[in-house]
């Protein structure tokens, strides 16, 4: 299964003292459900646990020491702060498996893939399982901010006295519980809401961003049906596939559906509960190991972890929209591996929206948004429709926030050993005007 | 899955209860527990005038089995078990002397005891009085087997012309047959036809070092077979539809091997499997086609795709990937293939019909493919379960499945681990010698044979 490596790259070879290969060995996840669905009962570390044990069935791994694994949530409860460790004392790893928590928001699951794939290259660690988790259903809730200050001023009264000046600040307002939200917290803007300004901004069409959603849907599903993720996917609480996946949506069908966002921006509102994710629950992992490893055990090695990097954007000043760090992370990454934009066989950009896949093309696109905002002297230019999320993405399968980043490095590293051959983008974004790209190379 | 009956008529209140009024009381199996000794007493070995040199034999290995052995029937002594040597009977008057020992000392064998005749097989025979009386071994054996008590059971071994008495697999299949391994195998012949085969370096991890594959595995007998198969010393590689994957992960990892998520049924089914083992493991010793489903209706009422579905898992699947591990050079030395029947395939039943298709095609098809898994120095065999409880037969209505259960003469059930114990026996090496067999795991099922 180890082929050589592929010399189509304009990588130069390394050399001697260069950091080796992490590849990507496999990946494991249980089906997305839908909020309120089938998982309402499972908690992360339940999720996180059957997505890590589904994973070391595939790979033979019961009772192995890994490396390191590196799995975080967005949505976490503040008791799960060993959440991965604990994951992993839960699973078929031997117990002397260590792990740390990630959280980069959307991002989570690819930056730990990024940070154990590091580790690997340097020789620090053999092998590692990068994962994510969340759970909308299961989500942590707060007691309110002044009920918190409060109930901490008790807990530090001595006198009586003190304890009953603290009792008496009591209002039954503070008795309202916090939930955790999508809301930017220095705009106090949802990210649905964020993501009109820039669907307007770009003036991107409904019809557009339904396009991309039935891909979505027919894509993931003629994948289901052609056996692709038989080797992807553990079933978990009854659910075979992923509980949002429309097989048969339409276009009639979508453009039905009421907007949901951006009503009370001057453009027309363009996006609805279709062409947007819905809260999910679920839970993904990947197999990273250097080659010697992999080769060891007779496993499989899909792809390489060519390169990655993060990006930022100035969101709250409206610079940029918030979900753009994308569009300025690839230019730097293309540069520093010496590719173009077109360069490459796959193009994963998660659907957070229809509109946040749309307006990161539109802007590689446009000659002014690249030189203005990215600094380049010329547009990166359009990409083959027909390379873009070729089995789906996260409009059909949902989006688990941290587990998206272990879905689409599974599922791009899987299309690339089919393939044989090529190399393949992501790109995906996150809270807080962040975002992570990567490039992966069939290995 | 749990027998009501079986537990009321041997607990507490219930059970004396049962005994004054004299129901019928099924003895709780004893199975097998690594470590434990091969018999807890004494056993007798017996034969008729012409086999003095095969019991001498048979005798010796015993001792060196640590078996505390007596030549002669002591009706104070209790036995664990008797060893029936009649390998070289001449005539059916011959028979007599032997049995008639055995008949003196049965009350004398302890619960959970063994009865295992050798003998030879009538087709081999030059002449009739010869045929008579090895066939009369067969008759004795049956009948034996119905009349004992307690959890105890009879099986023979029949030795082919030329097989001698300590042969690997007439050892295998006597030391299977004596211990508890066997406890769910009664009334059964198991047929060795050459001295194929070696005794394993450690009789309780046999299949160390092999590397096995198990369709089906995700639950029930599968999941029980893979479990015995890593307990003797196996790497497992198990195989479900994708929709059981939670399951088999979950076996796989109890196993410490690997899960594949496969349809049996699909083209690339036994191509897929086969870049699984070459990949991990290089090669392939043991296939268990446990695969299979149910899809009863009577004839009349028949609908193609319940005939369809049944025969494609249960007998084409096997078939296909069989004929694809066979055309490959991913098999081991001694390659094992064991495919599940079932005693619906070998005495019908009504409503059936395409389930009993498929499983009497599965004997046909281990019988064809004898020769040529000879030929690679292997075997391939069937093992045709009677009632089992599992998730399936406790889908049966109560009155059916009460009848069932009892219709043997064990008077209940077997269990996934009697099916996954003679699975693991034929899958051994001490079970080379064992070629182109269905052998029964019934309880001595009153249907069939």
């Amino acid at each position: 299964m180890a082929a050589p490596r592929s010399t189509n790259g304009t990588q130069p070879a390394p050399t001697e003292g260069a950091p080796r290969r992490a590849v990507v060995v496999g990946g494991n996840r249980i089906p997305f459900a839908r909020a309120g669905g089938p998982y309402t009962r499972s908690s992360n570390q339940d999720m996180l646990t059957a997505a890590l044990d589904g994973l070391v069935a595939r790979f033979g791994l019961a009772g192995e020491r890994v490396g390191e694994v590196a799995a975080g949530a967005v949505l976490k409860h503040s008791r799960d702060f060993n959440l991965t460790r604990e994951a992993v004392l839960g699973s078929a790893l031997s117990p002397e498996t260590p792990a740390y928590d990630v959280q980069q928001a959307c991002a989570t699951g690819m930056e730990a893939v990024l940070g154990l794939s590091n580790k690997i290259r340097l020789g620090q660690i053999e092998s590692g399982i990068a994962g994510g988790v969340d759970s909308t259903s299961d989500a942590p809730i707060a007691v309110s901010e002044p009920l918190r200050r409060i109930l901490l001023d008790l807990s530090r009264a001595r006198s009586t006295q003190q304890k009953l000046a603290a009792v008496a600040r009591l209002r039954p307002g503070h008795l309202t519980p916090s939930a955790p939200t999508t809301g930017e917290p220095r705009t106090g803007l949802s990210m649905g809401e964020h993501q009109a300004l820039t669907t307007a901004a770009f003036s991107l069409t409904r019809e557009a961003q339904d396009e991309i959603a039935l891909a979505s849907h027919h894509n993931l599903a003629a994948a289901y049906d052609s056996g692709f993720f038989d080797d992807l996917i553990t079933p978990y609480r009854g659910l075979t596939r992923d509980a949002n996946l429309r097989a048969d949506t339409t276009l009639e069908k979508l453009a039905k559906l009421k907007p949901v966002f951006g009503k009370h921006l001057d453009t027309p509102a363009t996006m609805t509960a279709g062409n947007s994710t819905p809260l999910s629950d679920g839970a993904s992992t990947v197999l990273l190991a250097s080659e010697a490893w992999a080769a060891e055990r007779g496993l499989p090695v899909l792809a390489t972890i060519v390169d990655a990097e993060p990006g930022a954007v100035d969101f709250v000043h409206g610079r940029d929209g918030l979900l753009m760090a994308g569009a300025h992370a690839v230019p730097r990454l293309l540069a520093r591996n010496g590719l173009t934009l077109q360069d490459f066989d796959f193009y994963e950009i998660h659907e957070a929206f229809a509109g946040t896949v749309l307006a990161n093309l539109a802007a590689w696109e446009s000659q002014e948004y690249c030189r203005e905002r990215l600094g380049l002297d010329d547009a990166l230019g359009s990409i083959d429709r027909s390379k873009l999320n070729v089995n789906g993405s996260s409009l059909a399968a949902g989006h688990p926030f941290a587990a998206t980043g272990g879905r689409i490095v599974a599922t791009l590293a899987t299309l690339l050993a089919r393939k044989g051959s090529g190399r393949g983008l992501i790109s995906v974004c996150a809270a807080g005007g962040q975002g992570v790209v990567m490039i992966l190379e069939a290995a | 899955m749990s027998d009501t009956y079986l537990n009321l008529v041997n607990n507490g209140f219930t059970k004396t209860l049962a005994k004054r009024l004299g129901l019928p009381r099924p003895a709780v199996l004893r199975r097998h527990r690594p470590g434990e000794p091969l018999l807890r007493g004494p056993v007798l070995v017996v034969h008729d005038a012409a086999s003095d040199e095969a019991a001498d034999a048979v005798a010796g290995q015993l001792l060196e089995w640590d078996v505390d052995v007596h030549r002669h029937a002591d009706t104070s002594e209790q036995f664990s078990a008797v060893v029936v040597v009649l390998t070289e009977v001449t005539s059916p008057a011959a028979l007599g002397a032997p049995l008639l020992e055995v008949g003196a000392m049965l009350r004398g064998l302890a619960p959970h005891g063994r009865v295992v005749t050798l003998s030879r097989p009538a087709s081999g025979a030059s002449t009739a009085t010869l045929a008579a009386a090895r066939q009369g071994v067969d008759g004795i054996l049956r009948s034996l087997a119905k009349e004992l008590r307690a959890g105890s059971t009879g099986n023979g071994i029949v030795l082919a012309d030329g097989v001698g008495p300590t042969a690997p697999s007439v050892l295998g299949a006597l030391r299977f047959l004596l211990s508890t391994r066997s406890a769910f195998v009664d009334g059964q012949l198991v047929q060795v036809t050459s001295e194929a085969g070696s005794v394993p370096q450690d009789w309780e991890r046999p299949l160390d070092g092999t590397v096995a594959v198990v369709t089906g595995a995700a639950r029930g007998i599968g999941a029980a077979i893979a479990r015995t198969l890593a307990r003797d010393g196996a790497t497992l590689v198990v195989v479900d539809v994708p929709a059981a994957g939670d399951a088999l992960a979950g076996v796989a990892n109890e196993v410490h091997g690997s899960a594949l998520q496969l349809d049996v049924t699909a083209d690339d089914a036994a191509a897929r499997i086969l870049e699984h083992v070459r990949a991990r493991h290089g090669r392939l010793d043991v296939v268990i086609h446990n695969a299979g489903i149910l899809r009863d209706k009577l004839l009349v009422n028949m609908k193609p795709e319940r005939w369809d579905s049944v025969l494609a898992v249960n007998v084409t699947a096997p078939l296909q990937i069989t004929e694809a591990l066979l055309d490959s050079d991913a098999l081991g030395q001694a390659p094992r293939i064991i495919c599940l029947a079932s005693t619906s395939g070998i005495a019908g039943n009504r409503g059936q019909t395409n389930y009993a298709a498929s499983k009497a095609g599965v004997i046909g098809m281990v019988q064809a493919w004898a020769p040529a898994l000879t030929e690679r120095g292997g075997t391939i065999n069937a093992v045709a379960p009677g009632f089992i409880e599992t998730d399936m037969t406790a889908k049966i209505p109560f009155a059916t499945r009460e009848v069932a259960r009892r219709l043997n003469s064990l008077q209940q059930g077997g269990r996934p681990i009697d099916v996954a114990e003679t699975i693991a026996f034929l899958a051994s090496p001490q079970a080379g010698g064992i070629n182109g067999e269905t052998v029964r795991v019934c309880g001595q099922n009153m249907v069939g044979r």
